[in-house]
């Protein structure tokens, strides 16, 4: 299977999402914010039509309209009071409706928008690795060096702005870096998919591990074997990859939900 | 003794409703223990989320002199079920002092650790918080906000859904800290009888200050009948 070039590349970006993803989900499912991955990637569709439209590399202008999309969500949610779900409605239909109108403008309907919604484990070339690997890296860069204030919105949103951390920053921060996730896993696993490798391993992991630390560890290796199971599966059973991954990370959650009942949580 | 907190005139409505608090006048001076208590909607939750600058006054204005709040959101608003141990939560309380970039110097891991220690969890420091009491979380929250080196801690409803035992435990923790650090502490509750022995001052909060003064003036019937005193 790594013969192939195409296997390796798409392994190569497997490796970056499976990691990013579910380090990118953790700052969201904290929040219960964890639809938010979906309504972004509803508008990376509407990005991927622009590029038809405009002959513009796609993931380009997915990058750019899924940061916009992902800005306007955290903006609506931060001044009106429980207007969240509102708010993510209103990008998801928008988005979704938006990409149909502008394929339909670009005359491209006919083209495989399949693989863009589901991922395709052919797709990915030596270029879109280069820019998966070198965004994929600097996001998880920045995850780390902002770590401890991303950590204490998550813990306690008014207590980090009472005590004078820049929370809006921060939060508009997390959903910038779930944009280029999403723009970057869309090769891959497809941006109506990626949601969920940005949720299941968070959750799965958040049912055994004691802490933050411990739950980001468990989360980015179940991410990780997700891609390598999933792709593997994709390649010899000719499946689109974004549902064996995602199908994978569902299975780690039943098995976390399963090992959590036999083991209490967490005493040292 | 110099003035911590200053209201005057504060009113506040949400949106176009009619206003939940009106015309309130409140000085606090630096290192007094006061307790805010009042019916629930009577709108002690509002009045320290104005004092904290979570909500600004319609009108009035609202005066700190103080550097550095440390705030006790209520039970619902915390982060209790995240995947987190004690430790991780007090480090959260440490951001403010801290640089934002990069790992936490030796300092301030020093300081994470003294937090623990003065509310009495360090046995407990790695446990997941969700393993832990009602009365032990809320330890974990005080130490928290001890982390940032408060000079103003404002706990809003500290004490719900938490025994009787442990309400008085945190309120004995509560005035430990003022008589050792001089800390200015509000402390909001409709069960307010825990730190009754400790306050020389309760504020009576229904939608105006009805009430403000020592607990021995307090009309009989506002006396909070779960703790009795000898």
């Amino acid at each position: 299977m790594l013969d192939l070039e195409f296997m390796r590349l798409a392994f190569g970006a497997g490796i970056v999402v499976g990691l990013l993803a579910p380090a990118v989900g953790f700052f969201l499912v904290q929040r219960r914010l964890s639809l938010v991955g979906d309504g972004v990637g509803h508008v990376a569709f509407a990005g991927v039509a622009l590029g038809y439209l405009l002959n513009l590399p796609l993931v380009l202008t997915a990058l750019v309209v899924s940061v916009i999309g992902g800005l306007s969500i955290e903006w609506i949610r931060a001044r009106r009071r429980n207007a969240g779900d509102q708010a993510l409605a209103l990008i998801f239909y928008t988005g979704i409706a938006g990409g149909v109108v502008l394929v339909s403008a670009a005359g491209a309907l006919n083209v495989n928008l399949f693989q863009f919604l589901f991922g395709s484990i052919l797709t990915v070339t030596r270029s879109d690795l280069a820019v998966i690997a070198a965004l994929g890296a600097g996001a998880l860069v920045v995850i780390t060096m902002l770590y401890r204030p991303l950590v204490a919105v998550v813990v306690d949103e008014e207590g980090a702005r009472v005590a004078g951390l820049p929370v809006g920053a921060l939060n508009s921060l997390t959903v910038v870096l779930a944009a280029v996730t999403i723009a970057l896993s869309m090769r891959v696993v497809g941006i109506l998919l990626i949601a969920a490798l940005m949720v299941l391993p968070v959750t799965a992991a958040s049912r055994v591990a004691r802490s933050v630390s411990s739950t980001l560890a468990i989360a980015m290796t179940i991410g990780l074997l997700s891609v390598f199971i999933g792709l593997t599966v994709s390649y010899y059973a000719d499946l689109a990859p974004g549902g064996a991954i995602v199908l994978t990370a569902a299975g780690a959650f039943a098995v976390a939900a399963v090992a959590a009942r036999f083991r209490p949580l967490a005493r040292p | 003794m110099s003035l911590a907190l200053r209201l005057r005139g504060v009113t506040f409505g949400y949106g176009h409703a009619a206003p939940v608090l009106r015309n309130v006048d409140l000085d606090v001076q630096q290192g007094e223990f006061v307790a805010i208590a009042g019916p629930n909607g009577g709108g002690k939750t509002t009045l320290v989320r104005l004092i904290v600058g979570l909500e600004h006054p319609t009108s009035g204005r609202v005066e700190l002199d103080v550097d550095n709040v440390g705030y006790l959101p209520q039970r619902a608003q915390a982060g209790i079920d995240a995947p987190l141990t004690v430790r991780e939560l007090v480090t959260a309380g440490r951001a403010s002092r801290t640089r934002l970039i990069g790992p936490l110097g030796a300092a301030d891991r020093e300081a994470v650790r003294a937090a623990v220690d003065r509310v009495g969890l360090a046995p407990q420091a790695d446990r997941r918080l969700s393993t832990l009491s009602g009365g032990q979380q809320q330890r974990a929250f005080i130490a928290k906000a001890l982390a940032g080196e408060p000079e103003l801690l404002v706990l809003d409803e500290p004490t719900t859904g938490v025994d009787v035992e442990a309400q008085e435990a945190i309120a004995e923790l509560l005035q430990q800290l003022r008589s050792e650090l001089a800390m200015t502490i509000l402390y909001v509750s409709h069960e307010f009888g825990a730190v009754e022995e400790f306050v020389k001052r309760i504020v009576l909060v229904r939608g105006e200050i009805v009430f403000d003064g020592p607990p021995s003036a307090l009309p009989g019937v506002w006396h909070d009948p779960s703790h009795t005193h000898a």
